[in-house]
């Protein structure tokens, strides 16, 4: 089970503050990615998991082929992405966001990976073989995850405030 | 008192640290908000103009069934097949295939949105085919209980017809459906509307311009409902176009483009040769009894009649009568004052006569604007359908997209303010953007992005024509009118035998309407 442990690693102030703003900044791309999916009444996950490719293709098939499915996978998109981007900036559970994330992100590049033998029939907005924007920021979480810092600045400063003085 | 102070001034530090990036979310929310409040000025600012457009979309007349409607059907080819599928008929064979499709793949909705429909209370009473094979298969329809309102009335198998006249003898039918080819058309419609039965005939309303004017009489003083089959009159984003035009959203139109681009077999009619038609199946005497040439049997004329204008109307009664009615239901264009059309079999060298490059330009003097449609039966490339207007043009096939244009005169203060942006639209409308459509062969995508196949009322799809049979039975059963009427079909005929005149005198052909013919 995770006991968070403040100042488990003892940062310098470039290491820390180089940490909390990949933090933040990732953040509050999941923040963003989130919020403009709920404001966005025609959004829905179909046209990309229609495009799924290679092992979690058959997966995407069933949900497509259930309204409600669908609309569950819409729902724990948008308000995944909200609640992870919310605790990445806030610093609040944020390693569990940090995990969460990467799972989330886990499965997007799953479903739709950048491999050469696959085609897409949408082009992507930039130029990838293998490593793309998803890998990449799923690593950043990874570091973040074994880097911690919200419990230095951040709300879980004081919701585990007390396990910090073991 | 120093160590109060200096432990309130580490909690304070404590609370600092805890809360150090929640203004980030400040920064975050309050540019989300200065995003969305512009966001809001824009849209209220173009909705003034709008107005109730961007409402769901419209809602299925839901009429009291009536009573049970006695149908007949002449011709059970192709367009015959979906026809009756649109009034609730079709084979045990397309059931199951169609049940197998979805079976392995959930996201073929053929079957579902056939069983979805309304069922129309009505049975189908006579089939009339000249071929034996599509006879049966009319008969097997008629009793397949597979279907919208499954179980709630007992199914009688049709009676066969052998003569199109009789079945418009037939006591035991008030409507008939006539799906057969073009050369056909008039003289069927004539004598249903002399026997009283009501009509709903595919396009080309008719093979020539006198037929046209001969059904326009007889129908115009006949006492039925007409029906010609124009399915995209039901389309979604052809409503809210039509709306969009008259609230004068695009400023004044002087052209508009659509086109024709399919680069398929099926496309360019070159369809399967049924080994089952020989002379002994087919009523090949009657077939071409109303063609101007007479040939001995041949299947291939039989099966692909489209590819000859000795049955059929070529690109412009096949394709650009779907285009022009669309621009016709839009913009109510009626029949214009010139045609010029040019074209010629570039690709499909294979013994028809029918172009298969195609375009014509229509002249609208008094509208003060150019239709112009161009077709190819031997590229996909989509070209769309557009609306050229002063102030902004208009896109509309299965989506809908009105783009602002830079030099316009009516937005010029709105773009100055910032309310109007040139590069972004000023209205989008998806079709069910939320559904997910598994449509398979490339003509079926063809029609389905013109928004020939499928459209939506309430967020639940239909299949167009079926949207456009169930008006023509509430039109009888209720008295009201058809969309597109003899009015419409009388337009759609004139102005596709012109496009062909034209093709084929090699002339500009001018329409004096008040004498009704060709100068």
């Amino acid at each position: 089970m995770y006991t968070p442990v403040r100042n488990q690693i003892n940062y310098n102030q470039f290491q820390l503050y180089g940490l909390i703003s990949l933090r933040v900044l990732i953040g509050w791309h999941f923040l963003y990615e989130g919020i403009s999916k709920i404001t966005n009444s025609y959004w829905s996950s179909a046209a990309f998991l229609m495009e799924s490719k290679w092992i979690f293709s058959g997966w995407t098939q069933i949900i497509l082929t259930n309204p409600s499915a669908v609309a569950a996978v819409d729902f724990l998109n948008m308000w995944g992405l909200t609640a992870i981007g919310l605790g990445l900036i806030c610093g609040c559970f944020a390693r569990w966001a940090g995990i969460a994330g990467i799972i989330l992100l886990g499965i997007y590049y799953l479903t739709n990976p950048p491999f050469l033998e696959l085609e897409y029939s949408m082009p992507t907005e930039g130029s990838y073989m293998i490593v793309n924007k998803n890998l990449i920021e799923m690593c950043a979480l990874y570091v973040l995850t074994v880097f911690p810092t919200s419990t230095i600045v951040g709300i879980d400063r004081l919701i585990f405030k007390n396990e910090s003085k073991h | 008192m120093s160590e109060n102070k200096s432990v309130e001034n580490a909690g304070r530090r404590e609370i600092i640290k805890a809360l150090g990036t929640i203004p980030v979310l400040g920064v975050f929310f309050y540019k989300l908000f200065k995003k969305h409040a512009l966001e809001e000025i824009r849209n209220a600012s173009v909705m003034e103009e709008l107005g109730e457009l961007k409402k769901a979309p419209a809602v299925i007349t839901s009429k009291e069934p009536g009573k049970l409607l006695r149908l007949g059907i002449i011709g059970y080819g192709g367009r015959g097949h979906a026809l009756l599928r649109a009034a609730g008929f079709t084979t045990p064979e397309w059931t199951d295939d169609a049940k197998q499709r979805a079976e392995e793949n959930k996201m073929d909705k053929g079957y579902e949105t056939f069983v979805g429909q309304t069922d129309l209370n009505v049975v189908l009473n006579g089939v009339c085919d000249i071929y034996d094979t599509r006879a049966e298969e009319g008969l097997a329809a008629s009793t397949n209980d597979d279907r919208p309102g499954s179980g709630t009335r007992k199914l009688t198998t049709a009676k066969r017809y052998r003569h199109y006249q009789d079945i418009l003898n037939a006591k035991d039918i008030d409507a008939v459906i006539i799906a057969t080819p073009d050369h056909w058309h008039a003289q069927m419609i004539i004598d249903a509307v002399q026997a009283g039965k009501h009509v709903y005939c595919e396009k080309c309303m008719t093979r020539t311009t006198s037929e046209a004017l001969d059904v326009y009489d007889v129908v115009k003083n006949g006492n039925v409902k007409f029906q010609l089959g124009h399915q995209n009159r039901q389309i979604e984003t052809h409503l809210k176009a039509k709306t969009i035009v008259e609230k004068g959203i695009l400023g004044p139109i002087t052209l508009i483009e659509s086109t024709t681009n399919r680069n398929d077999p099926g496309g360019a009619w070159q369809y399967e040769i049924e080994k089952e038609g020989t002379p002994k199946t087919i009523d090949w005497k009657q077939f071409q009894a109303k063609a101007p040439t007479k040939l001995p049997f041949n299947a291939e004329r039989f099966f692909r009649w489209r590819k000859w204008f000795d049955y059929g109307t070529g690109l412009a009664g096949d394709l650009l009568s779907h285009e022009y009615d669309a621009v016709n239901q839009i913009m109510d264009l009626g029949i214009p004052k010139t045609a010029v059309a040019s074209g010629g079999i570039y690709f499909y060298k294979d013994g028809r006569d029918v172009p298969d490059v195609f375009q014509v330009v229509y002249e609208y003097p008094d509208r003060n604007l150019t239709y112009m449609y161009s077709a190819t039966l031997a590229s996909g490339k989509s070209r769309g359908r557009v609306f050229m207007g002063h102030d902004a043009h208009m896109e509309v096939g299965r989506d809908l997209t009105v783009n602002p244009d830079p030099q316009s005169t009516r937005y010029k203060d709105k773009m100055e303010e910032g309310m109007v942006s040139a590069s972004l639209p000023l209205f989008t409308y998806t079709t069910g953007s939320k559904e997910i459509d598994g449509i398979t062969s490339a003509t079926s995508k063809y029609f389905a992005k013109k928004g020939l196949v499928y459209t939506y009322r309430e967020g639940k799809r239909f299949n167009t024509s079926h949207l456009h049979m169930k008006e023509w039975i509430d039109a009888i059963r209720h008295g009201t009118e058809t969309s597109c009427n003899i009015e419409r079909g009388f337009e759609e005929a004139i102005t596709c035998h012109m496009a062909t005149e034209s093709y084929l005198q090699k002339k500009v052909v001018e329409w004096d309407s008040v004498n009704r013919k060709f100068i």
